[in-house]
């Protein structure tokens, strides 16, 4: 592979990483705390609503395990294709 | 010893350390100035960025507003949280590897024009300003409780201290600070936290304890929703807005966050592009620790204020009412005149009134807790306040010297010279933005939240676009830039300053908010740059160059001022 190529790659696989992580960002925090709140809050765990708990815990856990999991995936990533400086 | 003695102990202390450490860490270069040396380790700098972001907003009027507005508060806290997700993925990285000092920067670079770079500067100092007189405010407010000074000499005071150690410290002095005043923002609202959480639940762990049951056995949540509903107020885990306009907050705040100058300038000072994806996460994590506390606070101080005051008489309220009534911030009107407080939703019967942001302040007092807790809680407040002002005139500071003295009145300027121009401008924004500390637009939240939308509206677009998008040209970004900042402008202006005929909640466009507005004005941005730069020609090859090269991590090499 030529290093343009290479560069293209690599963007692609990064492009579908985004793809699928700021699907699940979407969902945890607009569909289920907002759009769907009303809905999941018939749901209860424990004390809470299930859509209130999105909206105030469950989406912000969410986000942290996404962000660690794209460092993880994009370390890879950078090794796979010697691109790690 | 009395509570005003402790405060006055802790908050000594803790700007001694803060001074201390601002004279170790002195800036001796503009690159030191400007993003610390690009040498912080990203845990460093995720703590660094953490308290930089947490602003007086965060710490003294979060859990208010939640309390007040229950499900409908939601929106600050999935907003200014989901936001590092963006910028996690889809800024941090590639900006640290353009490798440049600032935001205009970047996009005067990648537009491969001064206009363009006036345009970015220009809205990076309407969103620091509008920022920035929030955080002076909450100084302010927090002198002005605890230690008893007038509210303007606290404006004062807190001037002078983050004077020093900005000017003194630049980027470098600032990050080192930064990480100490996290420790102490982060301790002074988990503790108070912990200790109420234990009272009323038998939990300590706050996140936790708000989802279980008092000591009558009924889930704290549930016994917060009857005792609204017996106040005609909605249900506290339900909101009152509606959907479209939480959805339109949430991303307002949410796109914001990513596009505000001083929180990305951060991912500026690690060393290498796996840094700055680092940095993020540890600092989505360190912020998530209050704004997963937060709400739990909001429950318990709500619970433990209606309890305590509702239908109480006025003669037998405890000692804190009384403190925060003399500043004016709790307020008692006894309309029919019965000796007791009647908390109701009702406007025409309601005889309380409680400003939004003396929930955490007052909290411990609530709570009872011993007197070094509600101290410390000032303290915490101060550094909050401080840190996100210090990370503010940081960013105004090297608009003016950097992009416009630098870049553009004076590309020969020596070395030094930038570095005075840099301090002097420091000195300067101090100033005003004293002034809007002395002379408040609105209250803290409100003027933070509008920041949020004016960043949206601008910043966001050119900085996503410059990288995902290579045709993306300089006509297309400047009005895009333009017309995304004005609509915002011209909107904050007609529903909250009433000017161009104002209106009120009925005239809202499509029933959105001003504070979620900025989304509308995102996308407006979004179209008209895409449009725009379909018509007009493509930008330079050197260029398309440049947006390839910053899409790959490797070779991100040292801050150069070229």
């Amino acid at each position: 592979m030529t290093d343009k190529q290479k560069a293209k790659a690599y963007w692609k696989k990064n492009l579908k990483y985004l793809a699928i992580l700021l699907s699940i960002w979407f969902l945890v925090s607009y569909v289920f705390g907002i759009l769907l709140v009303e809905q999941l809050n018939t749901i209860r765990i424990g004390g809470f609503k299930l859509g209130f708990w999105f909206a105030q815990q469950g989406s912000i856990y969410v986000f942290v395990i996404l962000i660690f999991v794209y460092i993880r995936l994009m370390n890879r990533l950078d090794k796979k294709f010697n691109l790690d400086s | 010893m009395d509570i005003q003695m402790w405060t006055w102990i802790l908050v000594g202390l803790t700007f001694t350390l803060y001074i201390g450490i601002a004279i170790l860490s002195r800036a001796n270069s503009t690159g030191e100035f400007y993003v610390a040396g690009k040498g912080v380790h990203p845990i460093a700098n995720g703590l660094a960025t953490a308290a930089d972001w947490m602003s007086a907003a965060s710490f003294i009027s979060m859990a208010g507003l939640i309390s007040f507005s229950g499900y409908d508060g939601s929106v600050y806290l999935m907003g200014w949280t989901g936001g590092y997700v963006l910028l996690a993925l889809l800024l941090a990285p590639y900006l640290r590897k353009f490798g440049k000092f600032t935001v205009p920067d970047f996009i005067g670079d990648r537009y491969y024009s001064d206009v363009a770079r006036v345009v970015a500067v220009i809205c990076a100092l309407i969103v620091s300003f509008t920022y920035i007189a929030g955080q002076m405010r909450g100084v302010g407010l927090v002198f002005s409780r605890f230690l008893e000074v007038d509210i303007n000499t606290g404006v004062i005071i807190g001037m002078f201290i983050v004077l020093f150690y900005a000017v003194l410290g630049g980027m470098k002095g600032i990050t080192y600070t930064q990480v100490a005043q996290y420790c102490v923002l982060i301790f002074a609202f988990m503790v108070p936290a912990i200790f109420i959480s234990i009272q009323m639940t038998g939990n300590p762990i706050p996140q936790l304890g708000f989802g279980s049951s008092g000591g009558d056995g009924v889930y704290l949540l549930d016994k917060l929703d009857g005792l609204h509903k017996e106040l005609g107020f909605h249900e506290y885990t339900s909101g009152s807005k509606s959907t479209i306009d939480v959805f339109f907050i949430t991303a307002a705040l949410m796109v914001g966050t990513a596009g505000l100058p001083h929180v990305i300038v951060r991912f500026f000072t690690v060393k290498k592009v796996s840094d700055a994806r680092k940095s993020a996460g540890w600092a989505l994590l360190f912020i998530a620790i209050l704004y997963t506390t937060a709400p739990a606070i909001a429950v318990f101080a709500r619970t433990n204020m209606i309890e305590t005051l509702s239908n109480k008489k006025y003669d037998e309220v405890p000692e804190w009412f009384s403190n925060w009534e003399t500043t004016g911030l709790i307020e008692f009107n006894d309309k029919n005149n019965d000796g007791k407080i009647q908390y109701v939703a009702d406007e025409a019967q309601n005889e309380l009134t409680v400003d939004k942001d003396i929930m955490v302040l007052a909290n411990p007092e609530i709570a009872n807790l011993p007197n070094w807790v509600i101290a410390l809680v000032a303290a915490g407040a101060l550094a909050a306040a401080l840190s996100t002002a210090a990370g503010l005139l940081l960013v105004i500071s090297s608009s003016v010297s950097h992009d416009i003295i630098k870049k553009i009145i004076n590309p020969k300027i020596s070395e030094k010279g930038e570095l005075i121009a840099a301090r002097l401008s420091a000195v300067v924004a101090v100033i005003i933005a004293g002034w809007f500390g002395i002379n408040p637009p609105d209250f803290v939240a409100a003027t933070v939240a509008l920041a949020f939308g004016l960043a949206a509206a601008s910043f966001f677009p050119a900085i996503i676009l410059g990288i995902f998008y290579k045709r993306m040209n300089k006509e297309g970004a400047i009005a895009g830039m333009l017309v995304g900042i004005l609509l915002m402008l011209f909107y904050m202006m007609k529903f909250k300053f009433d000017w161009f005929g104002g209106g009120t909640k009925d005239d809202w466009w499509l029933g959105i908010s001003p504070e979620g507005f900025g989304t509308v004005a995102m996308i407006v941005n979004f179209v008209t740059s895409i449009l725009i730069a379909s018509f007009t020609p493509k930008p330079p090859d050197e260029v398309q160059e440049i947006v390839e090269n910053i899409r790959i991590p490797s070779g991100a090499g040292e801050a150069s001022n070229h």
